[in-house]
């Protein structure tokens, strides 16, 4: 029986449709990430499977709980970290994680040792008797995932666990929760923007103005940019892409060069390159550059534009000078 | 759709309502928690009751006996004043506390209390049990007070005073988080609370006789009174702590029948707080 199942599940905002009719199913201990930009609908689906948000269409269950008529066992079954932290920063770090014990019935004595053993896991024991506001921003993430685990949850929702980290500490913080996913069957349910983050998941959907594109394993989703992806820049593209023609091939044009989609790479550019100076007049390729697909590329594939253009980045620092001054989202 | 499905490995061991309870309490202790570990918060927010206390107190008591008609001449002005301050403390302190949860809500905080397995009808009591224990506690520092201002304590009297600071505090608390229930902004919030606040400190009689005077003003203002929960907990309040001191000329109600409004305010505020709490978004 998979451990989370969606059936059609949208959501609307008044007229706004930030989700629309997605459906999918994740079984127990898998990982399954959900790539998308800004205001894709990621948060707003895991805020309708962990009962905070209503649907306005379709159905969710998770851990065999419908999410609208069994929300008191959904919440049992799930651990959450949100996009924005929801610490209590005027407790210690231990304050913070008997309240969720108490709220979440963990028994004393359980509490204890399941608490010593997170603790120790996110190398936080020397610091959890002080108040959390003098926690880094690193220490605060480690915290809510020790608390998130603390009462051995069946799915843990995580809404870009990673933001705002250095690479470092993303990376510890992959090896604690890839581990509990190992030792214990987890479920993660995690959205990023972080490319190489996606690629931790078992599967990923790409998820675009409120629809699911795309839902397979990552190096599946990259076979379906096919081979490798070359970039030329040129002196004059609109004539280059007429001697790419030329070559069977269709090139995309971006902001960073001509993109072209082709098996075996490495062959390719000094057939491309021969080709350009036969032309005449010659033209100039003043760059190449040869790489594998990534997910950016599927994603580009798929929707034609880049996951993080600049108007998503902008959002983002937006977004983000606002959780500076304190102003966290529902 | 697999709804129906029992996964085994979920055990809800005690009963539901034990759980909730347990719910009510865990938000009761973690309000009650943030305000012991804040010594700064305690002493700060003793210093505006202080203020007004003496300022006005040996202020207005100068003015001579003229202006405070009905008062006898052997209860001084601060005396009276004295109760008044208690359940101003007890006002500032339970509205104040229920602005709390609109600052979790923009801290983020809130969020690990609304996915928790309680429901938010117990989050909402937990909140309301919360801010009225602080507002009574607070207000009960005041009261230490009393004995230096020639108020005679005994038992029965302190415990009756702590019951009424208790239900004025259940009252404002339940009101504030009917206010602050759907309330996404502080900036919001805070107009509200400006509006009501301070009418319901002055339209209250904790510094006055609601009584005293005749002429439209005086009607005015007693009319107002009556529909500011304030007024009865400050009656009850005075008749309690002051009793056989003052003649019942000076009060609207007998401190019996403040108490019954003070309980009919807390169901007309609380039902509709909870309610608007609860509603899922
Ligand atoms: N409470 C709300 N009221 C109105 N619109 C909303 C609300 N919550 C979200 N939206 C809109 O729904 C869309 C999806 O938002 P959502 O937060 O799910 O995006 P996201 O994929 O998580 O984006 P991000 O990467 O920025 O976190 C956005 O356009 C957003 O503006
Ligand atoms: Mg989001």
């Amino acid at each position: 029986m998979p451990v989370i199942e969606v059936r059609d599940l949208s959501r609307k905002f008044g007229d706004f449709t930030a989700v629309n009719g997605v459906s999918f199913e994740v079984e127990q201990g898998e990982i399954i990430g959900f790539l998308g930009p800004n205001g894709a609908g990621k948060t707003t689906t895991i805020n309708m499977l962990c009962t905070l948000l209503k649907p306005t269409g379709g159905s969710a269950s998770v851990n065999g709980f419908d999410v609208a008529s069994r929300q008191d066992m959904v919440r049992r079954s799930i651990g959450l970290i949100f996009q924005d932290p929801t610490l209590d920063e005027r407790l210690t770090g231990w304050q913070n994680l008997q309240f969720h014990a108490m709220l979440y019935d963990v028994p004393a004595a359980v509490f204890e040792s399941r608490a010593k053993e997170l603790l120790e896991m996110v190398e936080l024991t020397d610091k959890v008797k002080e108040s959390v506001k003098a926690f880094s921003g690193g220490m605060k993430r480690r915290l809510e995932i020790a608390r998130g685990l603390l009462h051995h949850p069946k799915v843990l929702f995580l809404d870009e666990p990673t933001i705002g980290l250095d690479p470092q500490t993303r990376r510890h913080i992959w090896e604690y929760l890839v581990k509990v996913r190992d030792q214990e069957r987890l479920t993660l349910f995690l959205t990023t923007h972080y490319m190489d983050e996606a690629e931790i998941a078992d599967r990923i959907a790409i998820i675009d103005h409120g629809d699911i594109v795309a839902l397979d394993t990552p190096s599946k989703l990259k076979a379906m940019v096919g081979g490798d992806v070359v970039t030329l820049c040129t002196d004059d593209d609109e004539r280059a892409q007429r001697v790419l023609a030329g070559l069977g091939v269709t090139p995309t044009k971006r902001d960073d060069g001509l993109r072209v989609e082709i098996d075996h790479g490495d062959r390719f550019i000094p057939l491309v390159l021969g080709a350009m100076s036969a032309a005449t007049p010659p033209v100039t390729i003043t760059s190449v550059n040869l790489r594998r697909p990534t997910l950016e590329d599927v994603f580009v594939k798929l929707t034609g534009r880049a996951i993080r253009d600049e108007e998503a980045d902008q959002m983002e620092s937006m977004r983000r000078s606002r959780m500076m001054r304190g102003g966290g989202r529902r | 759709m697999a709804t129906n499905t029992q996964p085994q490995d979920i055990t809800v061991s005690r009963s539901r309502l034990v759980h909730e309870l347990k719910g009510v309490y865990t938000i009761w202790y973690r309000d009650v928690l943030r305000f012991v570990r804040d010594r700064s918060r305690i002493f700060g927010s003793l210093a505006q009751p202080l203020l007004f206390l003496f300022a006005l107190g040996f202020g207005v008591g100068q003015l001579g006996r003229a202006g405070l008609g009905g008062l006898p001449p052997n209860v001084p002005y601060i005396v009276f004043l004295y109760p008044g301050i208690l359940c101003m403390t007890a006002l500032f302190t339970a509205l104040f506390s229920a602005v709390s949860i609109v600052w979790d809500r923009e801290f983020g905080f809130l969020r690990e209390v609304l996915v928790a397995p309680v429901s938010r009808i117990s989050v909402a009591l937990g909140k309301v049990a919360g801010g009225s224990t602080i507002a009574m506690i607070q207000a009960a520092l005041i009261m230490l007070l009393g004995p230096l201002l020639g108020v005679h304590y005994d038992f029965v009297r302190v415990v009756l005073m702590l019951l009424t600071l208790l239900l004025l505090a259940a009252v404002i608390s339940s009101l504030g988080i009917l206010i602050a229930a759907r309330q996404k902004t502080m900036e919001g919030f805070q107009v509200i609370m400006q509006f009501l606040l301070l009418p319901m400190l002055f339209l209250s009689g904790a510094f006055f006789p609601l009584t005293g005077g005749g002429g439209t003003p005086a009607l005015i203002l007693r009319t107002v009174a009556q529909i500011n929960p304030m007024t009865y907990g400050v009656e009850a309040m005075r008749q309690i702590a002051l009793s056989g001191q003052l003649p019942s000329a000076l009060f609207l109600h007998s401190p019996g029948v403040d108490v019954l409004f003070l309980l009919g305010f807390f169901v007309v505020f609380l039902v509709p707080a909870v309610l608007l709490f609860s509603k899922q978004d």
